[in-house]
């Protein structure tokens, strides 16, 4: 059972040291999403009337959770993302890997990436 | 009786967590409940279910029997000179609001001072700085130095004849080391200020005597204690209870009541409005009995030093660690470490030791002042109850390594 764990986390530290790098500059109050015990930022920018989603967090867990949305819902056209249902989350498991604090966090983050949607609609 | 032994009364730490054995280090949160406190909640809930203080029959005299013994035990357990000034609360938060409120409306004005500690978690902060913006008065504040001591030498510059009182735990529920109360309320009394004692921690790890303490109030959890939650304490010296309005009105605190003005219950009953808590208020009676029998139990004391020392030396010793609270000697320090970890965030690593099996805190614990501090956004925090064991200490040593090796 725990090796699963292992596995798991193992992965998303993975993604988190790989997620690119993020401008110090960016790291502002407004960026930062509320609801979460370690520290994560997200910003984005339109591209050909799609959102490009970047992120960091100073906790590496955290960092590759919000990596793996980031692949997910980057690159997608707004009214795509608000019509989502991020069954997607539940479907890779996301959600039971955290402990009630960190779901917190999770939908917070998922909730911050709906809001930049909504706003570029 | 060994650590073993102490673990069999205490149904919880037999689970698995993740298919593994718990380690439940964050005692300093809530403890767990012995059998004896769950059997008396019980007995109280399936018995003698009435409410107290008022009725006449039998279930009512048998549940107010229950929760008033429960009273003496606290007395004597803390050494108190009466049951008057043992007043049941819903716990340290509550105790120590019911304080800034009730003495704040009978003796704080504008332009008074009140000073607390740069190691206080939020629930001796917040209660004195909402009593401060309600009178107008200031609110200052002692520091600590770099290895978590209090820099008790400017107290005296910080004593005006404006302080009207002085709150300051008993241990920092952070730095985990005992604060020198005694000399604080010999400095305060001095200068006749009262002091009101947070013994949030110290309540657990000291036996503690408010005589000899001499301190005006002293506030504590009775989670934190083995008892049930919801529960605590205020002791507060007759001289000063006696002189506060009540906090809440309502319920049993009356004497008579009329429209044309109300007086009130004699002490301590003044500051118990409303239905109490008395299943578990009951339960601090079992709860103290077995904190009682394991400070006295010389064995037990000795090998759960030698654990704490254990826990002090590895950490202090690994250059990857920063330890917040660093005791001059092992004595003044429980068995409650906080830490960071170079180039590992607290989170991550909490996260990895829970599905190793073991509980333990990270965050700001209630007290983001002293992360200001120290310069954090929170720490790592392991703080562990006489149940646990040097085996576990030896196991959450390795799992710590393997975590921050995943991590790094």
């Amino acid at each position: 059972m725990f090796d699963e764990w292992l596995d798991k986390y193992e992965y998303l530290i993975e993604l988190g040291k790989n997620l690119g790098d993020y401008p110090e500059d960016r790291k502002t109050e407004d960026r930062l999403i509320k609801g979460c015990q370690s520290r994560v930022w997200l910003d984005y920018r339109m591209e050909d009337g799609k959102i490009v989603f970047s992120a960091d967090s100073d906790a590496i867990i955290t960092k590759g959770i919000i990596s793996l949305l980031i692949k997910i819902y980057s690159g997608r056209r707004p009214d795509e993302i608000v019509s989502s249902d991020f069954s997607v989350v539940d479907r890779i498991g996301l959600k039971e890997n955290l402990s009630p604090t960190r779901a917190n966090g999770l939908v917070s983050m998922i909730a911050k990436i709906k809001e930049v949607a909504a706003e570029n609609l | 009786m060994d650590a073993e032994e102490i673990r069999r009364n205490f149904p919880a730490l037999g689970r698995q967590v993740y298919g593994r054995q718990l380690v439940y280090f964050d005692n300093a949160a809530t403890a767990q409940r012995p059998r004896s406190v769950i059997d008396e909640w019980t007995r109280i809930t399936e018995q003698c279910n009435a409410n107290i203080h008022r009725a006449v029959h039998l279930m009512s005299e048998e549940a107010t029997a229950a929760y008033e013994a429960a009273r003496e035990a606290v007395r004597k357990f803390i050494n108190a000179g009466s049951r008057e000034e043992i007043v049941f609360t819903s716990g340290t938060t509550a105790s120590i609001n019911l304080v800034a409120f009730s003495f704040g409306e009978a003796f704080v004005s504008e332009g008074d001072e009140v000073i607390v500690t740069e190691c206080e978690h939020h629930s001796d902060i917040v209660p004195w700085q909402m009593m401060c913006q309600r009178k107008g008065a200031v609110l200052k504040v002692l520091k600590v130095d770099d290895s978590g001591h209090l820099m008790i030498n400017s107290l005296d510059g910080l004593i005006t004849d404006r302080t009207k009182i002085m709150a300051v735990t008993h241990i920092s529920n952070v730095l985990g080391l005992v604060n020198p109360v005694k000399e604080i309320v010999k400095k305060c009394h001095g200068k006749g200020v009262p002091v009101l004692v947070d013994g949030a921690q110290g309540i657990v790890h000291l036996k503690v005597d408010v005589q000899e303490l001499d301190c005006d109030f002293y506030a504590f959890s009775g989670h934190k204690i083995y008892a049930a939650p919801g529960t605590g304490v205020l002791y507060g010296k007759k001289e000063w209870l006696d002189r506060m309005p009540p906090y809440m009105g309502g319920g049993e605190m009356v004497g008579t009541v009329r429209f044309s003005g109300t007086t009130y219950a004699p002490l301590p009953l003044k500051f118990e409005a409303g239905t109490q808590n008395f299943a578990g208020a009951a339960t601090l009676k079992p709860a103290l009995e077995f904190a009682a029998s394991i400070m006295d139990d010389a064995e037990i004391v000795r090998s759960f030093d030698a654990v704490r020392d254990y826990l002090l030396d590895t950490l202090l010793a690994d250059s990857r660690i920063r330890l917040y609270g660093v005791p001059e000697n092992a004595g003044e320090k429980i068995p409650l470490f906080s830490f960071s970890m170079d180039g590992v965030h607290h989170e991550d690593l909490a996260l990895i030791l829970d599905k190793m099996g073991i509980a333990v805190r990270s965050g700001q614990m209630c007290a983001e002042p002293l992360m200001d501090r120290f310069g954090v956004t929170g720490m790592l925090r392991v703080s562990l109850a006489p149940y646990n064991t040097m085996q576990e200490s030896e196991y959450f040593v390795k799992c710590l390594d393997k975590a921050a090796g995943m991590l790094s």
